[in-house]
Formats: C-alpha cells, structure tokens, sequence
C-alpha cells in the first residue's frame, strides 16, 4: 500500500477522546479515535463484542435449510433456518480443527460438512457425521462438539440481530426509542423481503465516519448537488426543500426524519412515477391510513427517515429502503454491505421507481454514493495532515436540533464513549 | 479511430464504422468499433461517447452477486436509459461529481471480441474487459465480460444495450462503479 493509506500511529490523548462542554456548546472528538490502532483493537472488543449487532433479514432464509454466511463484528458466523424452523446462527467452525464448515455465502443445506476431515453438521448444529467414529474410545461425547452457537441471537419483526455479549440486555430494550421507527417502515411495507442483488463494497476511512454520514443532514446539499440536479432533470419539484429533526433515540441510536420533495414508493405518488400508478398509490395510502390511522399513515407516507441503530446498521426510509451494514476492517478501513428491502408483492411500475431510486442514489454505482465515498475518504487523508487534532461536532447545540444539526450524531459518540470506557 | 461521420448538428459528430447492413458487419468492423468507445472513455471525451448509443439504449451492470439480475426485479448497480446516461455523463462531465473530480485515469482493454449471428436488426457481441483505474495513489482494476447488442443506424453501427457483466466477487477492492466501464 501507499503512504497515504497508511494507517497512522497516532497516540490517544491525555484527556477524554469525546469532550463536551454544554455551557460552550462544543462537542469535539479527538481524531486518534479515527486512525490509532490502539483504539481500532478496543471497539473489537467493546463495541462490536458487547452491541447487539444486525446479521440478516428472516425473508434470506425463507425455508428450512436456507442459509447465508456472512463476517459480524469480524466474526465468521453463518445464519441457517433450523429443522423447526427458528433462526439459528453459529460461529463458522468445526469444533474439530477450526475450518469454516459454510463455505458459500448463500444456499439450502441439510448439512454443513468439513471438508477436511468430513465431520459434519445439521442445521441445528448437531455433529452428525465424524468418519471412524470408533478411534476415539468411550470418553468423548460427541453431543458436546456440535457447532458453536453465537452467545445471544434475536429477531425483531424478521431484523435477526446477534450479540457475542452473553449478558446482554434483552433486543427490544436495547433498541429503545428506534423500535417505533423500525415498527414504521415494517407496518409500511407489511411483507417486506430483502430482494435479490447485494451491494457489498468498501471505503477505505474508519467506520464511525460512515455511521456519522448515514444521519448528517448538513452534507446533503454540499456534497450531492449533482443528485439534485438529476432529480430536476426527471422533473422532481425540488423547491419544497427538505424539513424536519434530528432525535437521539437512546443507547446511542439516532434518526432523521423529514418531509422531501420527493415521491415515495410506499404511498406518496409524484408525476414521475406515472399516471398509471397513481390509482394504485392512492390505494396503498387508504389502506395505509385505514390500518394506522390518518397521522400515523401521513407519517409513513410522506416522511423520510435515515435510521442509525447502534452502532453499524442504518435503515434509509427513503425513496427506496435500505438495510446497510458496515464492519471496520482496520482503523481506516471498512466493508459496507447493503440491502433493499421491499414489499413482496407490489405493481411493476412502483417496484421499477423503488429500484431506480435505490441504485440511482443509494448504491456504489449511482449519483451520490460515491461521492459520499469520496468524502470520507478524504476525512481520512485529511487526519493524516496531524494538524488539527479535533473533529467539531456541535452544531445545533444552542438550539433545538434540526435535521441538519449534529445532535444526532452527539448520542452517537456519547454511547461510543460509554462503552469505550468500560462503563456501558 | 475510423470514418468520421454524420454531423449532427446539436451533438459531437458520430464515430465508429460505417456499415451498409448488420450481416456484413465483421469482426474487424467490431473490435474497430469497441476500440473507439475504449478510446473515447479513456480520453473522457464522453459527449462524443454518447453519440455510439441508440436513442432506446441500456446501459446495466448487474450486483456482483447477481450476474443475471433483472434491472426489472433485482437491484442492480447501473440501470441507465438514454435519459439516465446523459444525466450521467453531465455529472461525470461537472465538477460536483466529487468522486470522479479530478477525473481517474482509465485505461479500457476490450479482447476476446465474438461477435455472435444476428438476432433481428441486432447483432449480439461477446467480449472480456479489464478496465484499469488510477486515482491518487491507488490502482484498481475491473474485469468482466460485455454484453452488447449493436444495431445498424443509418449506416453507422450503434449500441442498444452494454452489459456489463462483473468477474470480481464484490466491489471491495473497487470500492465503487463512479466512472463508465
């Protein structure tokens, strides 16, 4: 590698690595968070070994066998439907020697076999298969060497999230105040699946830069004006701008939620979308508000909301809805995997915007992605300059916070803080 | 580069072979052709590069993991219609689009060229591609297969679809899909 993607050495500080002076109102964040190794080998341990951390969609694993392999927390887990039919997820293992048993990163399987020395296992993670079984005499109880199942796993609504934390506190308690955003686009789109074609790249910047981007409003203008001139050009009315808050939701998840110019797949028809389905949208927003009520069914129509659950899984309740993970790599790298996630059954043309959009805004080869890429990799380069040594995260402090203030992005780096310290 | 020709009036002038109907179309013919559009992409010079696609033309490159996704059902990473193209060479052409400004120095190396017997008024178009990309201090390198359907438009040949389909696994060593492959 080059000099420049070098990670640098660069010491933590004396002081804390997240400063907050409420009556200044300043919020700053040391940059070693963002490129010391030291630093780097603590979140392993402390974020991403004690969080609740998002693994895959019940709807990839419809049936009895299907599975999907996948890093977690730079772990090798695999994610198969057992023979009952609950969700299992194991460490990618045999407990003979150690190779990795799934070794395809999606399928259906009855069995999980170790080509090494061929033990294998069921989808419940039985050891089912050990050739010359016999060599090894009475005292080993091979019930005990079935595939290691992750310390805790747990679904919400088909979110199946793992944790390495045995004694973690229960999902839905540490989701907090996200479950009603989450419960918002889950009532939207009723049965929602993740739709085949996976977006997996990289961005060679530490991971918090994208958990930051994912819920900052204030770049949107600067950073993706050529989006917004793409918008324009397929006629999207953009003068009604872009309104609305920025919450902390607890245990450092945070949202934007805000109305746009924009239409909506789920229920907001715009001339873009065509005449022909605008019978079929209106439909789709009467059942909506016959289901949840006037407000509730405004809100899920007509607002956006750009969902960070701590601490690497964002949902984009957009023109299209994305499920994205990322996993740091390295303190200046890190693998982002996304999803779009869709109602299953849905009239051609509105499934054809929702594809549009998702891979015209959100995806690696579209009009704004990349420029984010190019941004927080530019960030990146920029610590490396070792001038100054903070990030400011304040804005919005002395007032209440909009959707384009950074208040969102404060509970982030409190909870981070938190449980750096040992303390969370 | 071959025969310049047809000039249009609001656009760059059209390039590529002139051909008098698809079925003597060579593979010489072809591989000039394909050549032309590497050259043109490599130079940046993408308001001529956009005079090679027909007026209904398609431009996709499917997910890694999906090489036969349906743009209609699949997400997929590039889906451009003529409209979408020309928006997106007006992005690559700007200096807002911040991932590509200043531009990468690409290198398109188009080989393996099979040009397969017509279907209707399209001639179908086997190739491999390596399309190298420098930028900073960082090289990378896509490799797949095109897909091309080419058609005969007043006696010039023209792209009506380029499908890009993708070898690498993922794009993490790429990081993105910002310039035209």
């Amino acid at each position: 590698m080059t000099i420049i993607n070098d990670p640098v050495v660069t010491a933590p500080p004396a002081g804390p690595l997240v400063e907050e002076d409420r009556a200044a109102h300043r919020f700053r964040v040391h940059r070693s968070t963002m490129t010391s190794r030291e630093i780097y080998a603590m979140e392993l341990e402390k974020v991403f070994g004690c969080s609740w951390l998002y693994v895959g969609h019940e709807s990839e694993i419809r049936n009895k066998g299907d599975f999907v392999r996948r890093p977690v927390g730079n772990r090798q887990i695999f994610m198969v439907r057992g023979r009952s039919g609950q969700v299992n997820v194991f460490h990618n293992s045999c407990t003979h020697r150690g190779a990795m048993v799934c070794r395809q990163d999606r399928g259906t399987s009855k069995v999980f076999s170790c080509f090494y020395h061929a033990w294998s296992f069921n989808t419940d993670g039985e050891l089912v298969g050990v050739p010359g079984r016999d060599a090894y005499g009475d005292g080993l109880d091979f019930s005990k060497l079935g595939l290691r199942p992750v310390a805790r796993v747990e679904s919400y609504r088909g979110f199946v999230f793992l944790s390495y934390d045995p004694d973690i506190i229960g999902l839905e308690e540490y989701l907090a105040d996200a479950k009603e955003y989450l419960d918002l686009v889950i009532d939207a789109t009723e049965d929602a699946e993740i739709i085949s074609g996976t977006n997996e790249y990289a961005i060679n910047a530490n991971w918090k830069l994208l958990a930051e981007n994912s819920i900052d409003g204030y770049h949107a203008v600067s950073t993706h004006d050529t989006y917004f001139k793409y918008l324009g050009a397929l006629g999207t009315d953009l003068k009604g701008g872009v309104t609305g808050t920025a919450k902390a939701l607890g245990n450092g998840h945070a949202v934007l939620e805000y109305a746009a110019p924009w239409g909506r797949p789920v229920a907001k028809w715009e001339p873009l979308f065509g005449e022909a389905s605008r019978e079929e949208i209106g439909r789709l927003r009467a059942d909506l508000v016959e289901k949840h009520g006037d407000e509730r069914a405004s809100r899920m129509a007509d607002t956006n909301r750009n969902l960070l659950i701590y601490p690497n899984l964002v949902i984009n309740d957009i023109m299209a809805i994305t499920v994205r993970t990322f996993m740091p790599q390295s303190p200046d790298r890190m693998e982002v995997t996304a999803w779009e996630l869709a109602p299953r059954e849905e009239l051609p043309q509105l499934r054809q915007r929702r594809l549009d959009s998702f891979l015209t805004f959100l995806g690696p080869g579209g009009f704004a992605t990349p420029d984010d890429i190019e941004a927080l990799e530019s960030c990146q380069q920029g610590f490396h300059s070792l001038g100054p040594e903070y990030n400011d995260i304040s804005r919005g402090m002395a007032r209440e916070p909009q959707a384009n203030d950074e208040e969102q992005m404060r509970a982030f780096w409190r909870r981070w803080h938190h449980q750096m310290m040992g303390d969370a | 580069m071959n025969t310049p020709a047809v000039d249009s009036p609001t656009q760059a002038p059209a390039v590529g072979p002139r051909v008098a109907d698809l079925a003597s179309v060579t593979r010489g013919d072809v591989e000039e052709f394909l050549y032309t559009e590497a050259e043109l992409l490599d130079d940046w010079d993408l308001d001529t590069w956009l005079t090679m696609y027909t007026d209904d033309c398609r431009y996709v490159i499917p997910c890694n993991d999906t090489p036969e996704g349906d743009p209609a059902r699949d997400l997929v990473l590039i889906d451009d219609d003529a409209l979408r193209l020309r928006c997106r060479v007006e992005r690559l052409n700007s200096r807002r689009a911040h991932r590509e400004y200043p531009h990468s120095a690409t290198s398109h190396q188009v080989t393996n060229v099979r040009v397969r017997p017509a279907e209707g008024d399209e001639l179908p178009v086997v190739a491999e591609f390596v399309v190298w990309r420098f930028r900073g201090e960082r090289s990378t390198a896509y490799s797949g297969r095109y897909h091309y359907r080419l058609r005969a438009v007043d006696g010039l040949l023209k792209i009506a679809s380029k499908r890009c389909t993708l070898r690498m696994g993922s794009l993490r060593q790429v990081s993105d899909v910002a310039i035209v492959l």
